[in-house]
């Protein structure tokens, strides 16, 4: 590692006074101190915000929760308002990484990892990402894992978590603050499609941080899927995963919710899609259906072209999953 | 000197508690508890398998909880309460996995141990691992190359409830 | 003298269990001393070329580091070839690090930073900047393949005539199977710790397979004498092969504390780990003509493997094809293609585990072109003589393990066509596969000392890997001295010890446990010889009436406790060192080990995903001198052997010549929910023939046959044949 400085402020206000592009928040610190010791990343001072107290998990007036930025991922998943009433979440963070990195990782952290892309972590390569301007070797080299929908010449990388997955399906908000104050995005607006600037990944300026996320009022509480499709049974990132949730009222779909891991750069998902499916009857033909409209456009490289039916197939399994009901697949969480 | 050089970043002032005894140290601010452990307390059960949170070798209990010593700042475990693989036994007493792994031969090269004990402590602590499938699952932070998984399985699912009798007789947290 | 058996056989924890459960075991970086310095390996970035420059002077001023090495700053090492060649050499020009500035494949170690941290010898080495002239290079096999040459191995001469009769057989079966580049990946990294003594010789402490293997390649490289170079491994991490040859740590590690004159440690990164020698790739044609029934007429196993532009590495990759079954006509070749990488490397089960995919995976195609039980397919073929060698095998119950693992695995119910079983969403599909490992022994030596207190140290500079090493000695060690186990001491890891070969081979026990038996028993003559001087009872009583056991003579109604005897002794202890050979009984016979391996796996045909949920493995190995360390063995080989079959795989980027995914995230080992419920069988097999306990070695074979029978049972699943491994879900869609 790169040396640094450290310093743990006591206030949101004294951390983002502190922060700029030469420096990183630390919390969890699963993605970046890996990235750190690989060199990947060299900050030149890091900002730990674990004395912050964005720690809590309480409920909003309109009857959703607000999730302080320093919750871990386990204490999330195993949260018993999760549990009950967000599951779609619960089950999308307890199929990533592994007990120990989830008993880690924050919930803040878990929307700022960066990319499994293989040439973004060999500094011994070029990356736009890491090094912009540099070149995208994955475009036409080993690109297995890399993205079929929304990417650009300068990057075919994807976004590598499950939870963010859920949380665009559940339409989240993210609560940040920067020097110039507090502000909210919606999650679908939070992480960036690679484009010409592939180094920047979400829409946070250097010293914003964090601070909360915000979940909507409960819904599909019963009728919902995470789906992740990964080389071992567990323990490796997805290759396409789907978070698919329905509210569903005498066997027809009131409101429908269908988002993408392992695909592209960010969470896919196209609201018009899911549009489609309310209304109707939960079939399989209606499912897939919404599988091509989704997938429409996707533009596989030369490793990763069995993505587009895996995802297709995969998000028909997952809907239909989801229309079983949790309690009629079995499902525990 | 450039500005990177380490003279630049000062030793922090560290004190937590490392299996039972208090300690006060410095460290710099790059130092992981992994190296801090290893390097520097001579604590070498913890081991180093990686260095990236991708094998588990590394795993110690923090607080109570199984993490990756690996990726963890020294500097941020002010004020913890660690426990490592050294200790579990209470003197020549061995800890309830620790005779499970040694009767179900749940190692070979024994590297990956220390990090699969005390997974599998953090796991009892959950209580999240009620079928052998699930502990299959939350045993699947901590890679065994010598593929010692079955062994493994069994003496976890030997060494949970006499956990469980254990914590219940102390008061302790749900195993 | 009667030698009972009173341990051996017995299913013993491990002696070293305590210090491993409790993290008191010390592997190779685990030695502390104060001033111990460290270094960083800086790794180049082509794959072919020549360096230009290292610029260390911004690494140079980091305060904390203390010197750079690299090929222009070193101390004098050898140029010669032989001095690099070691016991596991492949054919060639040995690699030899920081010699020059040729760059021969990407990862090669250009620079060693030494500083008196280790997080300073890694950022000072990020600081390291290489010019390269970078040249075109090659790493794809594919893209090679008329640029191969004949393997430089002793492969079987053709016998009979495969042409003629694969052209006129009833059945006939010619399939291509390919498999990945594989590393090892033990969990503990390659590390030295060299120990630099007052008087100038070094203590090291090695993650080796061999410590008198990595003394003897020092004792050369850096013209050193043996007698100041002690090689120590204690405690080894796991290594599965890739300590079979010392790696580059070693020679780096030495080259700082001999330049700077101070105790120096070298770990490589897991990054590191993907740098030297590996199971390479191969591309294997298997072409086998059947009569109607099923009866092999002709087999044609023609391989070809990747290797270095400097070495030829050669495994037994097809021998198996020409052994294991009853043939007449059978043709076998192998052929290598350099490319620009590092030198391949033994890696467990080398050449069977890749070999056996095909002739097993093969025989499948041929059981179901054929109509027949792929079971009873193997059973009409067996042979009972290693066609290869036209000798007996010494012992050979394969069809035991045939028929105990196909009634534990309850294969009768088994329905032939592909895609009839199914268990909800999911397709059922059960295969097997056979499986062969050469039994070998080795000169080997062992000393054992009893003193007056009835302790019974015994000694070999083998190794213990994870294998039992420590245990089983014991074992052997105490039946054959009639001494109690918690009396016994086996000491192992020490280039100083007695002689010993290599640990790898599933040798070991045949090799050391003969030697360590030798020796105790001639240490109990000793004993024996001195009680019937010194006590008149017992030098009274008939030879055949006095025992030995659990620490006692026991002569008619005499016991002596061997403490006594022994304190007893003008010197009050009594030394054997005894050197063991393979017997000439051995030299009419094919001696191997076999087992059986039925597969059950459940496969998600729309997303291709498989799940190995049931495996039993049936095994003959001899006498099982422990049987719970043993079938630990074979449990790990199985998990190996689904490693291989479904997640393992070295990628390289061509274009780059670099591996990329030199990681555990993105390299996928098995992990624990990749296991499913794995039973093993070890079948009766008596053998006086192999050595003299008996007992053939499980290392390897456990891995044999595994990822074939798994590939089967997806076929018999899916009614996909996918010849290329490892079998990814995308090749299922």
């Amino acid at each position: 590692m790169t040396p640094f400085s450290y310093h743990k402020p006591a206030s949101v206000g004294e951390a983002v006074g502190l922060a700029d592009v030469s420096s990183r928040f630390i919390a969890g610190g699963t993605n970046l101190v890996d990235l750190m010791k690989e060199n990947v990343v060299r900050p030149e001072r890091l900002i730990d915000i674990t004395g912050l107290g964005l720690n809590g998990i309480q409920a909003t007036a309109n009857g959703g929760v607000l999730i302080g930025a320093l919750v871990s991922n386990a204490e999330l998943a195993w949260a018993s308002v999760i549990e009950q009433h967000y599951p779609l979440l619960a089950e999308a963070i307890l199929a990533g990484a592994s007990p120990q990195l989830r008993n880690m990782a924050s919930t803040g952290g878990n929307l700022l990892q960066r990319t499994r892309c293989y040439y973004f972590y060999d500094t011994g390569t070029p990356c736009n990402k890491r090094e912009p301007g540099s070149g995208c070797p994955a475009r036409t080299g080993l690109n297995r894992i890399h993205a079929i929908l929304g990417a650009s010449d300068a990057c075919v990388a994807t976004h590598p978590s499950d939870m963010c997955v859920a949380l665009a399906a559940l339409e989240a908000v993210v609560h940040v603050q920067g020097r110039a104050g507090k502000r909210q995005i919606p999650f679908a607006d939070f992480h960036r499609l690679p484009g010409d600037a592939p180094e920047r990944d979400n829409q946070l300026a250097a010293d914003e941080l964090i601070t909360a996320l915000e979940l909507p009022p409960p819904t599909f509480e019963d009728h919902y899927r995470y789906l992740k499709i990964r080389d071992r049974a567990s323990y490796a990132f997805a290759l396409v995963s789907v978070a698919a949730g329905l509210n569903l009222n005498g066997g027809v779909i009131q409101d429908a919710r269908l988002a993408l891991g392992g695909v592209a750069h960010k969470p896919w998902r196209d609201p018009a899609v899911e549009r489609t499916l309310i209304g109707q009857a939960p079939t399989q033909a209606l499912f897939t259906q919404a599988a091509d409209a989704l997938l429409q456009g996707a533009e596989p490289l030369a490793h990763n072209g069995f993505k587009v039916p895996l995802a297709q197939r995969a998000i028909v399994r997952a809907l239909s999953d989801a229309a079983l009901g949790a309690k009629a697949r079995g499902a525990t969480s | 000197m450039s500005a990177n050089s380490p003279q630049s970043g000062e030793a922090h002032p560290l004190r937590l508690t490392i299996n039972g005894q208090a300690r006060s140290l410095q460290v710099y601010p790059w130092t992981t508890l992994l190296d801090l452990l290893r390097e520097q307390l001579d604590l070498i059960g913890t081991k180093k398998g990686c260095d990236h949170g991708q094998c588990g070798a590394c795993t110690v209990l923090r607080d109570g909880k199984r993490v990756n010593a690996c990726l963890t700042l020294a500097v941020m475990c002010d004020g913890a309460d660690l426990v490592t693989i050294e200790g579990l036994a209470k003197g020549d007493e061995l800890h309830p996995l620790q005779r499970a792994f040694i009767t179900h031969d749940a190692f070979q090269c024994g590297y990956c141990t220390p990090g699969q004990i005390c997974s599998a402590v953090g796991l009892a602590e959950e209580g999240r691992a009620c079928t052998r499938e699930a502990i299959r699952e939350q045993m699947s932070g901590n890679l065994c190359r010598c593929g010692a998984y079955s062994n493994i399985i069994a003496a976890v699912e030997e060494a949970l409830p006499l956990m469980r009798a254990k914590a219940n007789l102390q008061g302790g947290p749900r195993a | 003298m009667n030698i009972k058996t009173a341990v051996v056989g017995t299913a013993m924890d491990r002696v070293d269990g305590v210090a491993k459960v409790t993290g008191q075991a010390r592997y190779a970086g685990e030695y502390p001393q104060a001033g111990l310095l460290h270094g960083s390996v800086v790794s180049s970035t082509i794959a072919r070329g020549r360096v230009l420059s290292i610029d260390t002077a911004q690494a140079l001023s980091v305060p904390g580091v203390i010197a750079v090495l690299d090929h222009a700053h070193r101390p004098r090492i050898s140029s010669y070839d032989d001095d690099y060649s070691d016991a596991d050499s492949a054919e060639g020009t040995p690699f030899r690090p920081l010699f020059n500035d040729r760059v021969l494949y990407s990862g090669q170690p250009l620079a060693l930073v030494v500083a008196q941290s280790l997080e300073l010898a890694r950022y000072a080495g990020s600081l390291v900047k290489v010019e390269y002239l970078e040249e075109p290079h090659e790493t794809d096999l594919a893209s090679v393949l008329d640029k191969t040459h004949p393997a430089p191995a002793e492969t079987p001469a053709p016998r009979g005539d495969f042409t003629g009769q694969f052209a006129n057989a009833a059945v006939q079966v010619d399939a291509t199977y390919l498999t990945a580049n594989e590393h090892h990946n033990p969990m503990e990294p390659h590390a030295s710790t060299v120990l630099y003594q007052a008087d100038g010789s070094l203590e090291i402490h090695d993650k080796t397979q061999g410590t008198q293997n990595c003394q003897d390649y020092l004792h050369k490289v850096f013209d050193l004498p043996k007698e100041k170079v002690r090689v120590l491994a204690a405690f080894v991490g796991g290594a599965f092969g890739s300590g079979l040859r010392p790696q580059y740590q070693l020679p780096l590690a030495v080259m700082a504390a001999l330049h700077l004159q101070r105790s120096v440690r070298v770990t490589l990164t897991r990054q590191q780990m993907f740098t030297f020698g590996y199971r390479p790739r191969t591309q294997q044609r298997l072409r086998l003509g059947a009569d109607s029934q099923g009866r092999l007429l002709a087999i044609a196993h023609d391989a070809l493997g990747q290797t270095s532009r400097f070495e030829d590495f050669t495994e037994h990759l097809v021998e198996w094809s020409g052994m294991l079954y009853q043939c007449d006509n059978v043709a076998l070749s192998y052929r290598l293609a350099p490319l620009d990488v590092y030198t391949p490397l033994d890696m467990r089960a080398p050449g069977a585990a890749s070999g056996m995919i095909a002739l097993e995976c093969a025989m499948d195609e041929l059981a179901c072109a054929a109509d027949i039980d792929p079971l009873e397919l193997r059973r009409r073929n067996f042979a009972a003589i290693n066609g290869n060698e036209g000798k007996p095998y010494s012992s050979k119950e394969l069809l035991a393990c045939y028929d105990q693992g196909a009634q534990r695995f309850g294969w009768g119910n088994r329905r032939p066509q592909p895609r009839s079983m199914r268990h909800g969403q999911q397709l059922v599909g059960w295969g097997m596969a056979g499986g062969v490992w050469e039994a070998m022994q080795m000169k080997a030596s062992a000393k054992a000392r009893i003193d007056g207190a009835g302790h019974l140290t015994v000694s070999s500079a083998t190794t213990d890997i994870g294998t039992g090493t420590y245990t089983v000695m014991t074992q052997i060690a105490a039946d054959a001295a009639g001494a109690r186990v918690q009396d016994v001491t086996f000491v192992l890891g020490d280039s100083s010890l007695p002689t010993a070969p290599l640990q790898g081979g599933s040798f070991t026990v045949s090799s050391v446990g003969s030697a360590v038996r030798q020796a105790c028993l001639a240490l109990r003559s000793k004993v024996l010889a001195h009680a019937r001087q010194h006590y008149p009872e017992v030098g009274k009583a008939p030879v055949e009436k006095i025992t030995f056991a659990d620490g006692y003579l026991q002569a008619g109604n005499h016991r002596l406790a061997l403490a006594d005897i022994v304190a007893s002794a003008p010197e009050g202890f009594f030394e054997v060192q005894v050197e063991a050979a393979p017997s000439a009984k051995r030299k009419p016979f094919a001696t191997a080990t076999h087992c059986a391996v039925f597969v059950e796996v459940q496969v998600d045909e729309d997303l291709g995903s498989v799940k190995v949920t049931r495996v039993v493995s049936a095994v003959a190995a001899g006498r099982v001198v422990n049987p719970k360390t043993a079938r630990s063995q074979i449990l790990g080989g199985v998990i190996w052997g689904i490693g291989m079959a479904l997640h393992e795989a070295t990628q390289t980027d061509h274009r780059l010549g670099r591996i990329l995914n030199h990681n555990l995230a993105e390299y996928h080992i098995p992990v624990n929910a990749d296991s499913g419920e794995i039973e093993v069988i070890f079948v009766e097999e008596h053998d006086d023939i192999v050595n003299e306990l008996g007992s053939k070695g499980v290392g390897e074979i456990g891995v044999v046959g595994v990822a074939a029978a798994v590939a089967n049972a997806i076929y018999h699943a899916t009614g996909k044949r996918v010849r290329e491994f490892p079998i990814t879900l995308d090749k299922l869609l």
